[in-house]
């Protein structure tokens, strides 16, 4: 088990600035997120576009105010459970919660912040009927183990990046590595592009262009896909299909914890500490909503930062505390690291 | 407003809903379908308006001359599913005067 003082679910600006406040408290903080890198959107979906409304950046990469966020929260050493979605919440009798993950991992800790966002990211599955059928039996959406596809006979679909770039590195593992994208353009980079060309060029992978998977067939086991090529179509045999059409956001199974919902968003107490429903179950960033909400990642720090100091009551009840400022006060990391503001110089003037 | 359009929205329970949207305010077809509260948050617009998630599609049901379409929301496009000879992606669509009477129809979910 897992414990912790605050646990943040989702790993976004909003999650990642929590850690530094509340180690500014005190408060250690873990954070859960289904993605298998923290970043939220700014690392999944938008790493490489600027951002201009963060205060003191005229502009900055998402990939890159991750990357701060991390470097400003390192000394207060967060603990991370990634690729993990946050399944259930269980409230136990002392009022502390337990959070378990859809891999089992168990979490406890007195005071739970859902910086959620827009959800958790799920991939989105072609419109296929009988494609459930054949999830986990031959049919995956997010490749964890490239082993796993060993001496296979591989087929992949999509025409962005993640399509290419495991179409390349599985050439080297497969056994048969057939990329299906309804168009003949692919949006990825240049460089995964020509690579995929050269692969194509020496019979390493082969590229069906403009293309469709349409059907899946097998027999408790996927064994081969429909492909639709303009008026054509035709069966190709294979031991898996791995549909990459990119990641969707949903709420998922934050939904039933009991939380009062709104606008596919988490009710909060207006905009006093971003407490929901259930005492000790907080929200911050885009995945609230109160009167008068921007979803703005600066608007995601401020509401961490207050929600901070309510979490601080709730787990030190009674015990007195007023705001210092990091100038005057320095960070305390919590693996050993202190900064602090140089000493003025005190010289006479003879 | 004489810097408003005119533009016929059927939302995805097949309501339609005229409304008007400011040629002003640098909005995009999505944004207006926001700000009317057309489409439950969080089920359009996830990215932002960057071309890169196609829950915005549309289908253009009018004769309007409209942007042409670029490299990133023609790639979306290629990637997302009930995409239609019509489609197109409403922030990829910056209100303009050109947009009179424009008739649009959200896409499903997806």
């Amino acid at each position: 088990m897992i414990t912790t003082d605050i646990l943040i679910i989702g790993a976004g600006p909003t999650g990642l600035f929590t850690v530094f406040e509340a180690g500014l408290l005190k408060l250690k903080c873990h954070l859960i997120d289904a993605l298998p890198q923290p970043g939220g959107q700014c690392s999944e979906i938008y790493p490489k576009k600027p951002i201009y409304d963060i205060p003191a950046y005229p502009e900055i990469l998402a990939g890159d105010l991750t990357d701060k966020l991390l470097e400003q929260c390192k000394q207060f050493e967060p603990g991370f459970t990634l690729g993990e979605r946050a399944e259930t919440i269980d409230k136990q009798d002392d009022g502390t919660f337990i959070v378990t993950t859809n891999k089992g991992t168990k979490h406890h800790a007195p005071v739970v912040a859902i910086a959620g966002g827009l959800g958790s990211f799920e991939p989105r599955k072609p419109l296929i009927d009988n494609i459930i059928d054949y999830e986990d039996k031959g049919i995956e959406y997010i490749i964890k183990d490239p082993e796993f596809y060993r001496n296979k006979r591989v087929v992949i679909a999509g025409g962005g990046d993640s399509a290419l770039d495991w179409s390349i590195f599985l050439s080297d593992v497969a056994s048969e590595v057939t990329l299906i994208h309804r168009r003949n353009e692919f949006r990825g980079h240049l460089d995964s592009v020509e690579k995929v060309q050269e692969l194509k060029n020496q019979g390493k992978i082969e590229l069906i262009t403009p293309a469709e998977v349409v059907g899946v067939h097998g027999n408790g086991k996927i064994e081969a896909v429909t492909i639709k090529k303009g008026e054509d179509s035709f069966q190709k045999e294979c031991d898996h299909f791995v549909p990459l059409f990119g990641l969707s956001p949903k709420l998922g199974p934050i939904a039933n914890w009991g939380l009062e919902i709104e606008k596919n968003a988490i009710k909060v107490n207006n905009a006093l500490d971003y407490q929901t429903n259930i005492p000790g179950i907080f929200a911050i960033g885009d995945v609230n909503t109160y009167p008068g909400k921007l979803k703005l990642i600066l608007c995601g720090f401020h509401e961490a930062t207050l929600m901070c100091q309510a979490a601080y009551q709730i787990i030190n009840p009674g015990k007195r505390y007023v705001l210092k400022y990091t100038t005057v006060s320095g960070v305390d990391g919590f693996d050993g690291t202190r900064k602090e503001a140089p000493k003025a110089v005190v010289k006479a003037i003879e | 407003m004489e810097q408003d359009v005119t533009i016929k929205i059927t939302d995805r329970d097949g309501n339609t809903h005229e409304v008007l949207a400011p040629t002003d305010m640098a909005m995009n077809l999505m944004e207006v379908v926001r700000s009317y509260e057309l489409a439950p948050e969080g089920t359009i617009g996830v990215c932002g308006g960057m071309a890169m998630c196609a829950s915005c599609q549309c289908y253009v049901k009018s004769n309007h001359e409209l942007p042409e379409m670029q490299d990133d929301e023609e790639a979306m496009l290629s990637e997302a599913f009930y995409v239609k000879e019509n489609s197109r992606l409403g922030c990829q669509l910056p209100i303009s005067k050109e947009m009179e009477g424009l008739e649009v129809e959200l896409a499903p979910e997806s």
